[in-house]
């Protein structure tokens, strides 16, 4: 019972991971490509995390694997946002399919403070934004 | 189906192709965040590389290196997310 639901829990953690890996390689943009691999990635990892929890069957290794993952699902989060704010702001250029960029003209590059709305003198485009 | 048999033939060589996946973002990737998110997708995949690993041995001890794993991918990224906002 044990062995049957760790092995389907590691293949749901692989499978997960796997295709986070091919969102990284496909994705057309910097932005999609995060959004592929942050949710993804932690997604499998505590899969196959909880499948060792389950398989050892030992308190001391359990909590070391639920710590694990309450670290990962708290983390990642946060490195996914404060790489995507560095990308953004050094000028990363979107996918020529993008439908909404709610940050352009809001964000004063020098100051790094973000307007409620754009303003009348810097409604630039993104690529003009990052030059200054 | 012995569960090291399942994990040694099917989930380690998925692992294995998605590293290489990874490998070839680091590689080819045209600006250098791109390289840094795959950097982390690659220490998040060592960590499922290492937890399989220690259950297809029956060594539980892998586990702490998985830990150890998760917190230098997180201060790297940290690092690399500042080091290319100052460098703006």
């Amino acid at each position: 019972m044990q062995t049957v639901l760790s092995a389907i829990l590691i293949a749901v953690g692989a499978f997960f991971m796997f295709v986070a890996a091919l969102g990284i390689v496909r994705m057309p943009d910097l932005f999609l490509r995060m959004s592929a691999t942050s949710k993804a990635a932690t997604l499998g990892a505590a899969s196959i995390l909880l499948a060792t929890a389950v398989y050892f069957n030992d308190l001391g290794i359990a909590s070391r694997a639920l710590a694990t993952i309450v670290f990962l699902l708290l983390t990642t989060p946060i490195a996914a946002h404060i790489l995507g704010r560095a990308a953004y702001l050094t000028g990363t250029p979107l996918w020529e399919g993008t439908v909404c960029d709610e940050l352009r003209g809001r964000y004063d590059v020098r100051t790094r403070t973000l307007a409620s709305s754009p303003h009348p003198l810097q409604q630039t485009d993104h690529q003009e934004t990052v030059q200054h | 189906m012995n569960l090291t048999a399942f994990a040694f033939q099917w989930i380690l060589p998925l692992l294995s192709v998605a590293i290489v996946l990874a490998f070839v973002r680091l590689w080819r990737g045209p600006s250098l965040p791109d390289r840094v998110v795959a950097l982390d997708l690659l220490a998040t995949l060592g960590m499922g590389v290492i937890a399989v690993y220690a259950i297809a041995t029956d060594q539980p001890v892998f586990l702490d290196v998985a830990i150890i794993l998760a917190l230098i991918s997180f201060l790297g990224t940290v690092a690399f997310a500042y080091y290319l906002e100052r460098k703006a």
